[in-house]
């Protein structure tokens, strides 16, 4: 708190009338900075190693995701949602093709439901590796880093058995996913959880309790709830704050209300609460799994409503309505009907809620995303005035910014 | 919307939810219509009773919505709808577990609101998005600048009538005021 009072009296100084501008230095860091993750560029003013000003610029990484969205078809989008967070594309698919069914008023069979649920879940462990490794390597702890890649290895190597990709998914599909399980898909996944569980029981004892890192994240990034609530903050963050808000509990869409988990909160919301809250979503993660894979039901993995899926090859080539069909869908495209949803789901950084607009037609009028990091990023003069250069590395580091998601 | 949601929202709702009412019981001029879409219980209120309406849906103690979600537009266009802009703002209450949908509908040769970024402190980027994208100008914004896009870019590209194929002129390297050769010889 040293911090914070020399910043007071440094404002104090200023408002006396003093001129201490020739000693307030302005550092550009990034827009690409090994610290940044992603592109965006940091414009800090320091008064010495504190900072006293900050103001971050985005959009370095602007695609153009919803105006392409808006010039596709509504099933060609779901290529694209795999850009958004590219650490977590399974969740951006399901999250797209359940707004989508949603504004079809249909729901994909429970088997879907229960992979999707899986898959969500391998997502978010590996979004969590990901933010994790990048903080701990990035003061200094290397191994953790790697342990963290290991892992995350074993996942997408699950994921690229389900869909044959490991970052480019395309996987989800309207009222359904692409493919069903894979043969012994459900012993690979046991057997890489054992693996996963290991892994995280090492990376626990390498850091929940390791002094020097302890030193560097604890009371940095402090949050209020107020503050929180008022940035918008959800997810891992706003957990941390001690706001047990989580999408999949709070909507329970899916089958996430069969399913038993419990929602970790921190107290303060700094850097070490962030870090402990999702090494316990790991976790919990980990037991939704295997609840899911126990409870996987028999049955069809895609819905068999006429103009949703795209018939069966011998439907197209045997008989005139398959033709149809295929036809229809392959020249007009899906035609949700006119309206338009909100659907949240859990991301890995928080409430990911696409809002689609439909007018009945082949087009989106509206694909929008709301992308949970953004409003993060928009905290982050909040987050850091009135701490050191140095802290700037945890407190954005888990912020976990994803460029892909945040720019669109 | 369609034909049928726009009959449904003129039309008195039995099924309004606890909210629309509450809302016309308030703002008996502001709020001009409503549906249920899907279960997402929206709203359509005047312009000019946004920033009461914002300010009572966070304050009162029925509402308590404590999260600004999400705020976009919709560029009515090529739907044929006037107006041509729809401002939509979603909340989220955690007191009381429900979301909320609100929409204003902006003309187009006059696409101006008033912003709430002193209501929720999201807003503010929001605000800025949306204008980037949109050229909807929120008045009071503090600071109402692009955000994705870069200064110099022409036109909005979110709206219908911005082509998707169109080109911006490459930008002249900008002046910067060096300090530092860095062993540079200049």
């Amino acid at each position: 708190m040293t911090g914070m009072s020399a910043l007071q009296s440094r404002i104090e100084g200023n408002s006396s009338g003093e001129d201490f501008s020739a000693s307030i230095m302005s550092i550009e860091i990034g827009p690409a900075h090994p610290a940044m993750h992603g592109i965006v560029r940091f414009t800090t003013h320091l008064d010495g190693e504190l900072i006293v000003g900050m103001e971050p610029e985005i959009g370095y990484l602007h695609r153009g995701f919803e105006k392409e969205s808006e010039n596709s078809k509504w099933i060609q989008v779901i290529p694209y949602t795999d850009r958004l967070n590219y650490v977590s594309p399974l969740l951006n698919n399901i999250g797209y093709s359940m707004a989508v069914e949603k504004l079809y008023g249909i729901e994909a069979p429970r088997r879907a439901e229960f992979t999707r649920v899986i898959m969500g879940e391998i997502s978010r462990i590996t979004d969590h590796l990901t933010c994790l490794g990048a903080v701990a390597m990035e003061i200094g702890a290397f191994t953790f880093f790697l342990w963290c890649i290991k892992a995350r290895e074993y996942l997408w190597e699950l994921v690229e058995e389900m869909s044959g990709a490991r970052l480019t998914t395309n996987w989800t599909r309207f009222g359904g996913n692409a493919h069903d399980l894979p043969d012994g898909f459900l012993s690979d996944l046991a057997d890489r959880l054992s693996k996963l569980k290991e892994v995280m029981s090492e990376c626990d004892k390498l850091l929940t309790r390791n002094k020097i890192f302890i030193d560097r994240v604890k009371d940095i990034g402090s949050f209020s709830k107020e503050d929180a609530l008022s940035f918008g903050f959800t997810g891992p963050l706003l957990r941390a704050c001690g706001i047990p808000y989580d999408v999949r509990r709070s909507d329970s869409y899916s089958v996430y209300d069969e399913l038993d988990f419990e929602i970790p909160v921190g107290s303060v919301g700094d850097c070490f609460d962030r870090f402990l809250v999702r090494m316990e979503e790991i976790r919990q993660s980990i037991l939704i799994i295997e609840q899911a894979a126990d409870k996987m039901p028999e049955g069809p993995f895609m819905t068999d409503e006429r103009m949703i899926h795209y018939p069966d090859k011998k439907d197209v080539y045997g008989n005139i309505e398959g033709l149809i069909d295929h036809f229809k869908l392959v020249m007009e495209g899906h035609q949700p009907p006119a309206g338009e949803v909100y659907m949240p789901i859990e991301g890995g950084n928080g409430e990911m809620g696409f809002y689609l607009v439909s007018d009945g037609g082949g087009d989106p009028v509206r694909v929008r995303m709301r992308p949970p990091c953004f409003n993060l990023v928009s905290a982050m003069p909040a987050m850091t005035v009135g701490h050191y250069v140095a802290d700037i590395v945890p407190i954005f580091g888990s912020v976990n910014m994803i460029g892909g998601e945040l720019d669109r | 919307m369609s034909e049928e949601i726009t009959t449904k929202e003129t039309e008195v709702n039995p099924e309004a939810g606890d909210l629309t009412n509450l809302l016309q019981e308030e703002f008996p001029d502001g709020v001009t219509g409503f549906h249920a879409h899907r279960g997402d219980e929206t709203v359509v209120i005047e312009r000019d009773a946004l920033e009461s309406v914002c300010r009572f849906l966070r304050d009162d103690s029925r509402c308590s919505f404590e999260i600004m979600m999400d705020l976009t537009a919709v560029d009515r266009l090529e739907m044929k709808e006037t107006p041509r802009f729809e401002m939509i703002y979603h909340f989220k209450s955690l007191t009381h577990a429900r979301r909320l949908r609100l929409k204003v509908r902006l003309a187009e040769d006059d696409c101006k609101i008033a912003s709430i970024h002193h209501l929720w402190k999201a807003v503010n980027w929001y605000e800025r998005e949306c204008f980037d994208m949109f050229g909807i100008h929120f008045e009071g914004h503090p600071d109402l600048r692009r955000i994705l896009m870069y200064d110099e870019f022409e036109g909005h590209p979110l709206r219908k009538d911005y082509p998707i194929d169109k080109q911006q002129p490459l930008l002249e390297l900008k002046e910067v005021e060096e300090r530092h050769t860095y062993g540079r010889h200049t």
